[in-house]
């Protein structure tokens, strides 16, 4: 359109200005819409969230508690004994924290650093009260002979930054040894990585047997005259809607060794009276419960795909001469992918994450990597290394939500 | 599903296999369900099925443990019960209307950044519930809310909007814009023309969505074991305690309670689908 033509609308001003206006005036609108949610999880939710990452690297505990230590500690090299101030400050502070009855925390945190540091600690809280002043590094080092290897007060300075990621080698049975080099811990130590290798492994056969399970009553959802896939409806939709906790409750019953599933595998004859296997408190009662509880969620996404294929594409194959398995599989399926990678992605990316059923069915080899992580929250309260595998974990969720995303797209998620 | 009649037999014995493995799998979804109801009613005291009650023998029945529910002292569950309700209600009324008032705005097609933004309204049902519940625990303690009912109250919020913005914003999607225009051209204001117009019809949604953030408030029990004092322990809290040191037949009575409670809400849930079906039919 030519600059003189310019349409003007009632009020004098260009029709083009007067729309852009009004579509800023609907853009402030709908942003005005989502801000209170938006605002509400960002505070509450996202924030804290990446607060863990914050959490999960601090080391400021020693940092805080030997202050003057580190500031004289700021011109060793570390190759030598430290110099006097160094042991002059280290007393100091050390005074400090005896004194208000914090030193325990010190001694635990060196004792990571350097085994047997705790019991070189201990003689120094004993002995210093009767400390004179002047040549501290004469009067500790009479201490303990070990105050004079050098290594211990390595250990004292690799403590200095107030930042660690110690947390999350932790997390994969890592440590800094006292050289600094990387290394695993010793093998009958390594229990992080069964749990993430175990939480994949249970994650990714629940997906599989859900898969498996699901694919044959979702076809039949599917195809069924209305009437009766709506009755056959409520076989999934009941356990979708009952208490997490009351299906797991079920499985304790079931799965006992008093339980229905023995009694059945007793009658049938496949393992003697005597000799009832046990099916709860390990993997097993693991995989079972977790499959039926998490199977609602792979066929409900697979029906919602499925109801939109029309049975006329199964029967044009078939009249062209495929057999139904061909039919199947060079139709049928291809057109299922959406709703199969809909549900194996919940399915896994819940399965990955759970917690309240492997707590209670699982023993202690059914446990998941969560279960590690509340222990830590509530147990032993090192919520640092809980914030790190936390956010190892959701690292992992977000890849393969990401892969998801680019294999299939998102918007493919459906809710019953 | 029947056969037709020129079936050759090798697919028809495939197709009775295959509608036997469906009732296996039918089978093995709702049937722990019904172990529950017979063994809540059990006279004694084991959790297995007793002689008697093989025998279908009345006295091998009785309503104890749904009386030790109701009346037993030192009883956690009414206190319990009290609390999940409270909790669930005010978190669902909070859910939906934050919930509503995103899913309007985000399916303007004027919202700007709306990947991003609906990204993070739903990254707590994406975010496993163990980091939610470690994260939310962290910003509760710092705000002074950690043991309060206000705490838990706000934290199922922020898991159950994902669900209202969900199913509103799919409801939405096939809604005329042009019928609030009208509204509109006929001099209604937006509250009214949101009041009579658009609410209403997309109200099937609201309710589903507010059904799921309701069941996922009640049912919650990883986030609420870390904010929960003495004073706000609810159903699934004490079910969990009562799992994990004793299965008593209390228990299974509280349960078969929490299986009828599901039955009505998968009946609500039903009948609002089936309704806004209908709406949508005509709509096209």
């Amino acid at each position: 359109m030519s600059s003189e033509q310019k349409i003007l609308s009632t009020d004098g001003i260009p029709l083009e200005e007067s729309l852009k206006q009004a579509e800023e005036k609907n853009k402030v609108k709908a942003f005005l819409l989502v801000t209170p949610l938006l605002l509400f999880l960002i505070i509450t939710y996202i924030i804290p969230i990446a607060d863990m990452f914050s959490r999960s690297i601090d080391d400021k505990m020693v940092t805080n508690m030997l202050p003057k230590t580190y500031k004289a500690m700021e011109q060793w090299d570390g190759k030598e004994l430290p110099p006097e101030e160094v042991f002059e400050a280290f007393y100091l502070d050390y005074k400090i924290l005896v004194e208000n009855k914090t030193a325990g925390k010190l001694q635990t945190q060196l004792n990571y650093e350097k085994n047997g540091f705790k019991s070189v600690l201990k003689k120094l809280a004993r002995k210093q009260k009767k400390f004179e002043e002047g040549n501290y590094k004469e009067q500790i080092m009479k201490v303990h002979k070990r105050w004079r290897n050098v290594d211990y007060w390595r250990a004292i300075k690799r403590r200095a930054p107030a930042y660690t990621y110690s947390k999350y080698l932790k997390g994969v049975d890592m440590y800094s040894n006292e050289e600094g080099k990387i290394v695993q811990v010793s093998e009958d130590r390594r229990i992080h990585r069964i749990l993430w290798s175990r939480t994949l492994e249970v994650a990714f056969f629940v997906t599989l047997f859900c898969f498996l399970m699901a694919y044959p009553i979702a076809h039949l959802l599917a195809t069924l005259p209305m009437k009766y896939s709506n009755l056959l409806m409520i076989c999934v939709l009941l356990p979708f809607w009952t208490s997490l906790l009351v299906r797991t409750a079920s499985w304790m019953i079931l799965l006992q060794q008093q339980g229905l599933v023995n009694d059945f595998f007793v009658w049938i004859g496949l393992v003697a009276d005597d000799n009832r296997p046990e099916m709860m408190y390990n993997k097993t009662g693991t995989y079972v419960a977790m499959t039926q509880i998490l199977l609602p969620f792979m066929v409900l996404p697979l029906y919602s795909v499925m109801k939109t294929i029309s049975p006329s594409l199964m029967r044009a194959g078939k009249s062209l001469g495929a057999t139904p398995g061909v039919a199947f599989f060079k139709i049928y399926f291809p057109l299922t992918i959406p709703g199969i990678g809909a549900g194996c992605l919940l399915v896994f990316i819940l399965a990955i994450g759970y917690y309240i059923t492997p707590a209670l069915v699982g023993g202690a080899s059914g446990t998941l990597i969560s279960n590690q992580i509340a222990y830590h929250m509530k147990s032993t309260l090192d919520w640092s290394f809980a914030s790190a595998m936390g956010l190892m974990l959701l690292t992992g969720v977000l890849v393969i939500y990401w892969i998801y995303n680019k294999l299939v797209g998102v918007d493919n998620i459906k809710l019953g | 599903m029947a056969l037709p009649k020129y079936t050759e037999p090798h697919y028809r014995i495939w197709h009775y296999f295959y509608l036997f493995v469906c009732g296996c799998v039918f089978f093995f979804l709702i049937a722990p369900l019904f172990v529950i109801f017979p063994l809540s009613f059990n006279a004694e005291e084991f959790l297995v099925f007793t002689d008697g009650m093989k025998r279908l023998d009345p006295d091998a029945f009785s309503t104890r443990w749904y009386e030790d529910m109701v009346y037993g002292t030192k009883n956690p569950w009414g206190l319990a019960a009290k609390n999940s309700f409270i909790i669930a209600i005010f978190a669902t009324i909070g859910s939906i209307i934050l919930g509503t008032l995103a899913a309007l705005g985000l399916s303007s097609r004027h919202m700007p950044y709306k990947g991003l933004i609906m990204a993070i309204l739903i990254s707590p049902m994406i975010v496993p519930l163990i980091i939610s519940g470690v994260a939310i625990f962290f910003f509760m303690a710092k705000a002074g809310l950690a043991a309060t009912h206000l705490g838990i109250i706000l934290a199922h919020i922020i898991l159950g909007t994902p669900f209202v913005v969900i199913t509103v914003t799919a409801t939405l999607s096939g809604f005329d814009h042009s019928i609030t225009r009208a509204a509109s051209s006929l001099g209604s204001n937006p509250f009214n023309t949101f009041m009579k117009i658009t609410l209403p019809l997309i109200l099937p949604g609201v309710i589903s969505g507010g059904l799921f953030a309701f069941v996922t408030s009640f049912d919650e029990v990883v986030v609420v074991l870390f904010l929960a004092g003495l004073d706000n322990t609810t159903i699934p809290v004490q079910m969990w305690t009562g799992l994990r040191e004793q299965l008593s037949p209390t228990i299974l009575a509280v349960a078969t309670c929490l299986i009828v409670l599901s039955i009505l809400i998968l009946l609500t849930a039903e009948l609002l689908r089936r309704r806004s079906e209908r709406l949508r039919g005509i709509n096209r």
